[in-house]
């Protein structure tokens, strides 16, 4: 059981080392997959990392969302492959149109990092399949924006459909009704604004990340 | 022809400007009175050849579109005008 | 020419003379530009280096010493770590965001220069007082700006300080330190060698950034208003996105090995990194500025060798590599060209084309090694015989006590958590404690080894001003025992010298005797100084800043299996106080607050000191403290009441009978939190290292007491503690 996991690095993503660690400390085989290139090299799973592609300017993910790799990967995700965006992944994911919402400013209108203490809504994806409807998961947070925003329709769909996995107990970026997480329909592409990877070392703080990634771990072999 | 673009990105109706009010709170301590309604966007200016200004306002709506707003939060007011 | 061009420039006549001496003619417009940068007192640090020759800079452990572009010492296991420390502190004054941001640019670029990658930054920042409107301004323009730049580029910063102070008003300090690791192979010098070789010029375009800004900014303090308004152009603005690709481009020609020198462009740009390569490879260089991209039409050949623009690299390639390094500048998207050619003459030769006309030619060396060296005037203070009696404990005791400690109360965490202090997976501890602690992995392979660094910035303007000497002598002392707290020995030592005006004979007096105390206390610890840097002339209105000699230190950690204590304690922890007794209260923030900014200080017992590191290194690593903190601002009050904060506890302290025992910081003083099974222990081994140490307390409850002193509830202090700097700052911020 040795699940291939793609790790996108743009130029300026800068937690693709710190993903593909947590990922290989787990049991995964974590691969770097470059941009540039639409070949994702027969992966069961991909990781799409935190940072700044692109410099976040335009707006974050906006130039990402055409590289070859998300061309790739978006094919991937409508096959069924699952894909998980952490933070500028997350906006990556929104801005390539598979999954619903956006990403805007902090409500402070300041960088935040920090940990924050998250609650479970749905076990229905490949992050939270693993964990139990209810928990909490302390996890850090680390951006500028991070405020999750969408039209009131789609705010509704994504409560009705079980859609958010994750909320903040304490809102601490603006977040419409305190979203941390969400999932598309098929519960295969799923999207958090907290940076698992930071919490799986017992040396580092925290390590509720674990339980989220080794989900996804197990989502990816289930996948192939 | 060469064409002069100006497209003002602005926040959708209704949309959360956390920037924009934080800018209200702030002229009103500054001792401006009478500041309301502050939304921020940015002004995207470049030059575009085209046939004529009709296609330059194609291309560049297009463009808006596609990848200068994201229609989830944002839309985009455009000028065209031809250069000298 | 204009008689008085190089005045404009920034030289005195007597520079003029020198120059003309050298080239044995008049020098022409380009090349008096290009020694105006590079002679101003930030470049040739003119006025400083006579003193700092007087540092210690040897150890076993050091690779490279001061004068390159980083310092660089061995940790074992093959790694090699890079550090550096650096000032920004003209240009955040008068634009606090680019300034800051370009501070934080231009060090990582010293450390990746090394071939090592950078992996912490830490930022000592002090501005003027918090009631003072541009003062907040600059504040939360350089926090946004250090935040903006680094979490960009993608370096955590685990820790710094911020101090506001009436000495800062006009002269906000921005420095910042950056630490890079790398495997020993790795380690490339910034100098050009073998005759043929090619300086490749990688990262942005040229413009007019900058210009002069060397010598008109740094080296000149701020006038009057209108002055300021006509430096403002000289501002650079940085791209932390161009620079994180341009990391990853070097390292990959590093790994690769396709490069044979590699210098940063900072301070006087191209004038510095290409007459600096050549010098230090003992070989001359062709450049050619009709090759560099500019970003500006119509930029004059001055203006190109001198611009600041940021986030550019030169490579000196062999030319049989070039294509390689193209390829790979071509993947990361970074702009790679041509620019010089290494020659065997020994002369900075700036050419029109490789093949086109000479449009000047100075001797390489003679911009770096001829720069002018000063012995200015030393002399000092008049009133200081009067000072050095007007003792602080002369001023009454507080009529309440607790307010005079809740206004030392400040949390950095307004500044801190706007920091991405987590990247990469190592911080153990990150900022607000006694020392960041970073997991020590090997850059090549990923592999943990098991061990740790410990890293701490500490600076004291307070200690300073009273007694340069011992206050620099005391400041390094408290880096010492911040690392001892987490259980490191440290290992090299970076400075950065914030001084004002050098034309001022006190002020000179104040940077040779803070040097002087500076090189005791590294000489009686075993720690070498690899780098620092210079700031000078931080004055304004005729003000100088009081003598700020901000240090850098790096320690080891062996064993890192566990975090090390915190600043904590349980309920029912004994509290213990290490250390000899509180002396005085001269330069402490107290007495600073009182309006007293005077007296004198006594010379620190070196062997007590490191008895006293030795000490709570041992019980660190032995775990037998619950927690820890080193008594330093604020004295033994606001230490102890950082740990009631931190861990929600309250305290019952005796022992402590007056103001002056609350306040003083007095060093070499450590609180203990001690669980009671374990105090015999702990009181034998400080016995064994014989150091003194005292029970002054038990941790319990909810509330904060000092027997017949003050009685206040833990929450009341959290709340000071918590507030103090979003409340000052969250409502906004203008110039004022």
């Amino acid at each position: 059981m040795n699940q291939n996991i793609g790790v996108v690095v743009f130029p300026g993503s800068n937690c693709e080392k710190d993903a593909m660690e947590a990922l290989a400390d787990l049991g995964a085989t974590p691969l770097l997959l470059w941009h540039a290139d639409s070949d994702l090299r027969g992966v069961d799973a991909v990781v799409i990392p935190g940072g700044f592609a692109h410099g976040d300017y335009l707006r974050p993910g906006a130039i990402a969302r055409f590289s070859p790799a998300m061309e790739a990967i978006i094919d991937f995700a409508h096959n069924g492959g699952p894909v998980l965006g952490i933070c500028n992944g997350f906006q990556v994911l929104t801005e390539a149109g598979l999954l619903p919402g956006a990403l805007q400013k902090n409500a402070g209108l300041k960088f935040l990092c920090k940990e924050v203490e998250l609650q479970v809504e749905s076990t229905d994806s490949v992050l939270t399949n693993m964990t139990s409807k209810g928990q909490t998961l302390r996890i850090p947070i680390n951006h500028f924006e991070g405020n999750f925003t969408c039209t009131d329709e789609t705010l509704i769909e994504l409560q009705s459909q079980d859609q958010v996995i994750l909320t903040y107990r304490e809102n601490p970026n603006g977040s419409m009704a305190n979203i941390a997480g969400i999932c598309n329909t098929t519960r295969n592409v799923v999207g958090l604004m907290p940076h698992p990877e930071r919490a799986c070392h017992t040396l580092l703080g925290s390590t509720d990340g674990r339980v989220l990634l080794e989900s996804f771990i197990q989502g990816a072999h289930a996948a192939v | 022809m060469v064409y002069d673009a100006c497209v003002e990105v602005k926040l959708r109706e209704g949309i959360a400007d956390p920037q924009g009010s934080t800018i209200e709170k702030a002229t009103d301590n500054l001792g401006f009175a009478g500041i309301t309604n502050v939304r921020v966007g940015k002004c995207i200016r470049f030059q575009v050849e085209a046939g004529d200004e009709e296609e330059a306002k194609n291309i560049v709506s297009e463009l808006c579109d596609r990848f200068l707003t994201n229609p989830v939060i944002e839309e985009a007011v455009i000028e065209i005008q031809v250069v000298g | 020419m204009d008689d008085q061009l190089h005045r404009s420039l920034g030289l005195t006549d007597d520079e003029l003379a020198k120059i003309i001496e050298i080239l044995g003619r008049d020098p022409n417009h380009l090349e008096l530009a290009m020694y105006s940068v590079m002679w101003s007192e930030h470049c040739s640090y003119k006025s400083s280096r006579i003193h700092l020759k007087r540092l210690p800079t040897e150890g076993k452990n050091v690779l490279v010493g001061p004068g390159e572009n980083a310092g660089v010492i061995d940790v074992g296991d093959g790694i090699a770590i890079a550090l550096r420390i650096e000032s920004h502190n003209h240009p955040s004054y008068i634009e606090p965001y680019q300034g800051a941001a370009t501070g934080v640019g231009g060090i990582i670029r010293d450390i990746f220069t090394m071939g090592a990658r950078p992996i912490a930054i830490m930022d000592p920042l002090r501005f003027g007082p918090l009631e003072d409107a541009r003062s907040r301004w600059v504040a939360e323009g350089v926090v946004s700006g250090i935040s903006g730049y680094g979490n960009s580029v993608g370096v955590p910063n685990v820790g710094g300080e911020i101090v506001f102070d009436e000495t800062y008003k006009g002269n906000p300090l921005v420095n910042v330190l950056c630490v890079g690791i790398l495997p020993k192979e790795r380690l490339v010098l910034g100098q050009a060698s073998g005759i043929g070789n090619l300086a490749v010029l990688l990262g942005s375009t040229t413009g007019r950034d900058g210009i002069g800004g060397v010598s008109v900014l740094a080296s000149a303090g701020f006038g009057d208003e209108e002055e300021d308004a006509e430096k403002r152009p000289s501002v650079q603005v940085g791209d932390p996105f161009e620079e994180k690709r341009l990391i990853e481009a070097c390292l990959e020609l590093l790994d690769e090995g396709l490069v044979v020198g590699i210098q940063d462009l900072g301070g006087a740009g191209l004038a510095c990194a290409a007459s600096e390569t050549a010098s230090r490879g003992g070989v001359g260089m062709d450049f050619n500025v009709s090759a560099v991209p500019q970003r500006e039409a119509g930029m004059q050949p001055f203006e190109i060798m001198t611009s600041e623009s940021q986030e550019r690299m030169l490579a000196i390639v062999e030319p049989e590599n070039l294509e390689q390094v193209f390829a790979i500048c071509n993947k990361w998207e970074i702009r790679s060209s041509v620019v010089g050619k290494v020659t065997p003459s020994g002369a900075l030769r700036i050419v029109d084309d490789f093949d086109g006309e000479v449009l000047g030619e100075v001797p390489a060396a003679s911009l770096h090694e001829d720069a002018p060296l000063y012995e200015r005037p030393i002399s000092e203070p008049d009133d200081m015989d009067t000072a050095i009696t007007d003792q602080a404990t002369t001023l009454p005791g507080p009529e309440k006590i607790e307010d005079d400690l809740f206004d030392l109360l400040m949390s950095p965490q307004w500044a801190t958590s706007q920091y991405d202090s987590q990247l990469f997976l190592n911080t153990v501890v990150g900022p607000g404690s006694n020392a960041a602690v970073l997991r020590l992995k090997h850059p090549t392979s990923g592999e943990d080894t098991g061990r740790g660094m410990a890293l701490t910035t500490d600076g004291n303007h307070r200690w300073c001003a009273i007694n340069p000497r011992i206050g620099s002598a005391m400041t390094v002392a408290e880096s010492v025992l911040n690392l001892a707290c987490v259980g490191a020995v440290p290992q090299a030592l970076v400075n950065c010298l914030n001084f004002g005006n050098p034309e001022n004979p006190v002020v000179m007096w104040q940077l040779s005797e803070a040097v002087d105390g500076m090189a005791e206390a590294c000489n009686a610890f075993d720690l070498p100084v690899v780098g620092g840097n210079v700031s000078l002339y931080n004055e304004s209105q005729g003000t100088n800043i009081d003598p700020t000699p901000i240090v850098g230190v790096i320690g080891l950690i062996n064993d890192l299996s566990k975090a090390p204590p915190g600043l904590t304690w349980d309920d029912g922890d004994r509290i213990i106080l290490l250390g000899p007794e509180a002396n005085g209260l001269n330069g402490s923030a107290w007495a600073f607050m009182k309006g007293h900014r005077r007296g004198s200080l006594d010379p620190i017992d070196f062997d007590l000191h490191q008895r006293v590191c030795a000490l709570t290194r041992d019980l660190v690593t032995k775990e037998l403290v619950t927690g820890l903190h080193d008594i330093s601002t604020g004295g033994l009050g606001v230490s102890a009441a950082e740990m009631a904060i931190n861990s929600g506890v309250g305290c019952t302290l005796a022992r402590t009978p007056d103001h002056i025992a609350f306040f003083s910081e007095s060093p070499s003083r450590v609180i203990l939190a001690v669980n009671p099974e374990l105090l015999t222990e702990v009181e034998q081994l400080a016995a064994e290292y014989d150091v003194p140490h005292e029970r002054i307390g038990l941790a319990h409850g909810d509330i904060f007491t000092v027997k017949n002193l003050l009685t206040v509830p833990v929450k009341d202090l959290q709340e000071k503690w918590d507030n103090r700097l979003s409340d000052a700052l969250d409502g906004g911020t203008t110039q004022g």
